[in-house]
């Protein structure tokens, strides 16, 4: 039916037939994989970049003066650089940290002790994954500096007349938010976001953690200080991750960790910091996850930004009309500006036993509150199902999870 | 395409039938002992109260926030319980929880109907949500302990 409306030049089945966990049975069933969003599977091209890099070019980075270490030294640098170009950065400014949960913490660690002061405001939104509330309550505790929450609307935008409220009294020195919500699936206004916080003299970061896995991301044009990302999400392997930061602001911060690779010199008196972005990779770093990241980059890349936002939209507007249809199944989050997050309800039925039911059939959903749970309080909601789209998603594959949950409505006696 | 019963082989109809409405479901207006088990990691919740005399378990009630796998475990838990010694209680909880790991029903009345639940072996992310009211089961009765209920 609707997957008469697939792209031109976007060949799903070449795509899917690069990814081999896809053509796995699981419970004797043909596996719909709609878990993406916790964590994407790997396309062959990273999988054989990173055995590549084990089995032909690798040795610890920076240490050695032998060929091998210059070889792995080049490939993590070229990683770096990989990464700058895909956000528009200088390659000074792009940090590898393990997951976009480190690059938070990294930035509260720092930038939040060396350039906030006690008193100082900082914001979140009340859609944010815990990844981006825990380390500012954190440092709240340790630091003193106050948290404030801007409201969302009920259909699960950013209510922009109270972040004006939280701005009010000019105490706001960094709104932290999510670029797409894990749950609603909403984009945030990031341009707009960007010239309110600096127009109140804050600064901005963004948790990329969903959106840069379905859209172009460019710092500069956003204008964004602080941008963070996991490579799992985004077809790579996990244990790495990225944090970008302006160069003036990386300059600025004091050391995350403490260690090798992160000094210029070390006496026991004292020892001074190298230059951003090394002083904030102490030890060795993810070296073949690295390689496995930029092979990732270039895979998207190669589909392209508008292809795979195209493909996803369609995806997402047959979802919701298929999921719409079905009495009782709720789905949460009407956002005009969603991508490929779908989060439901459905009556009668706890999320666990919908999860559960669905992998019976060889259907891949996550449940419960999806490390946001003061989003889900603020539904009204105790959890939620949620399927979560790919490049290699197909159409068909939201019928199996339309089928799938009319099959979990017979087993309740819907 | 086959029918819903065999991926509902974990939904049995004792199961369906106390998570749709349990037995012991609310909140007395008298009882000896409560205490909460709570999963944070899928936000289930179940709330026991229990009234106890003499060293063993009257009755006991559960408010439960969750997946009928929760529901019905805190519902079949009050049934097996009721007027057992707590130290008997507290027996069958270990033997419940052993069930949910090892898959092996216990060959003994008492499991009669809590046998319903041993399919949740297959699903190890469940198990939490089988064990749960067991686990607010222990918490009661060692409150019953410290307040000196249950003699
Ligand atoms: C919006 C958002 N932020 C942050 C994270 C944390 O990512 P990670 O666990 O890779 O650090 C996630 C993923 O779970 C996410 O969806």
């Amino acid at each position: 039916m609707s997957a008469a409306i697939e792209q031109p030049g976007f060949d799903i089945a070449r795509i899917r037939a690069d990814f081999p966990i896809l053509s796995q049975s699981v419970h004797g069933r043909k596996l719909v994989f709609l878990d993406s969003g916790a964590s994407a599977q790997k396309p062959r091209a990273v999988i054989h970049a990173m055995v590549r890099s084990m089995e032909t070019r690798y040795a610890n980075v920076h240490r050695g003066l032998h060929w091998l270490s210059e070889r792995a030294s080049d490939d993590y640098e070229a990683a770096r650089d990989k990464v700058a170009s895909f956000l528009n950065a200088a390659r000074e400014e792009i940090v590898f940290v393990r997951n976009a949960t480190e690059g938070i913490n990294l930035v509260a660690a720092t930038f939040g002790r060396s350039a906030l002061r006690p008193g100082d405001a900082v914001v979140v939104s009340e859609m944010e994954h815990h990844a981006n509330l825990v380390p500012w309550q954190m440092l709240r505790e340790s630091h003193g500096i106050e948290l404030r929450i801007v409201k969302i609307t009920d259909s699960g935008e950013l209510d922009f007349a109270d972040l004006e409220r939280q701005f009010a009294d000019g105490r706001v020195r960094l709104l932290a938010i999510t670029h797409m919500s894990n749950v609603l699936g909403t984009y945030t206004p990031v341009e707009r976001l960007a010239a309110f916080a600096h127009e109140r003299g804050a600064r901005l970061l963004l948790d990329g953690a969903q959106a840069v896995v379905h859209r172009a991301v460019d710092v500069r044009a956003i204008d964004a200080d602080f941008y963070v990302f996991s490579g799992h999400k985004l077809y790579g392997p996990s244990g790495i991750g990225v944090l970008f930061g302006k160069r003036e602001l990386l300059d600025a911060m004091p050391p995350f960790l403490g260690g090798g690779d992160m000094i210029r010199s070390v006496s026991y008196e004292k020892s001074t910091w190298a230059e951003p972005p090394y002083r904030f990779e102490a030890g060795t770093p993810a070296i073949v996850e690295a390689v496995g990241l930029a092979a990732a980059i270039d895979y998207v890349n190669a589909i392209g930004f508008p292809a795979i936002a195209a493909h996803e939209r369609a995806l997402t507007d047959h979802a919701l009309a298929t999921l719409d249809a079905i009495g009782g199944v709720n789905v949460v989050g009407r956002a005009q500006d969603r991508g490929g997050v779908v989060a439901f309800t459905m009556d009668g039925v706890h999320a666990h036993d919908v999860a559960t039911l669905l992998d019976k059939q060889g259907i891949a959903v996550r449940a419960g509150h999806h490390c946001a749970e003061p989003l889900t309080r603020r539904l009204g909601l105790d959890s939620t199902a949620r399927a979560t789209f790919g490049v290699y998603t197909t159409m068909e594959e939201i019928d199996a999870l339309a089928a799938g949950l009319r099959r979990v409505q017979q087993v309740f006696g819907g | 395409m086959s029918g819903a019963a065999d991926i509902g082989d974990l939904y049995q109809r004792l199961i369906m039938e106390r998570a749709r409405a349990p037995l012991h479901a609310g909140r007395p207006e008298r009882f000896d002992a409560e205490a909460e088990g709570d999963n944070p990691m899928c936000g289930d919740r179940v709330h026991l109260r229990l009234s106890c005399a003499a060293g063993a378990i009257g009755e006991v009630w559960h408010e439960t926030r969750g997946c009928a796998i929760c529901i019905a475990s805190a519902d079949l838990m009050a049934d097996a319980v009721a007027g057992r010694p707590r130290a008997a209680a507290e027996e069958m909880a270990g033997a419940f929880e052993a069930m949910v790991a090892s898959g092996a029903v216990p060959d003994r009345a008492e499991f009669s109907a809590l046998r319903a639940l041993s399919g949740v072996h297959e699903y190890r992310s469940r198990h939490r949500c089988a064990t749960l009211p067991w686990q607010a089961l222990r918490a009661a009765l060692t409150k019953t302990m410290e307040t000196g209920h249950g003699g």
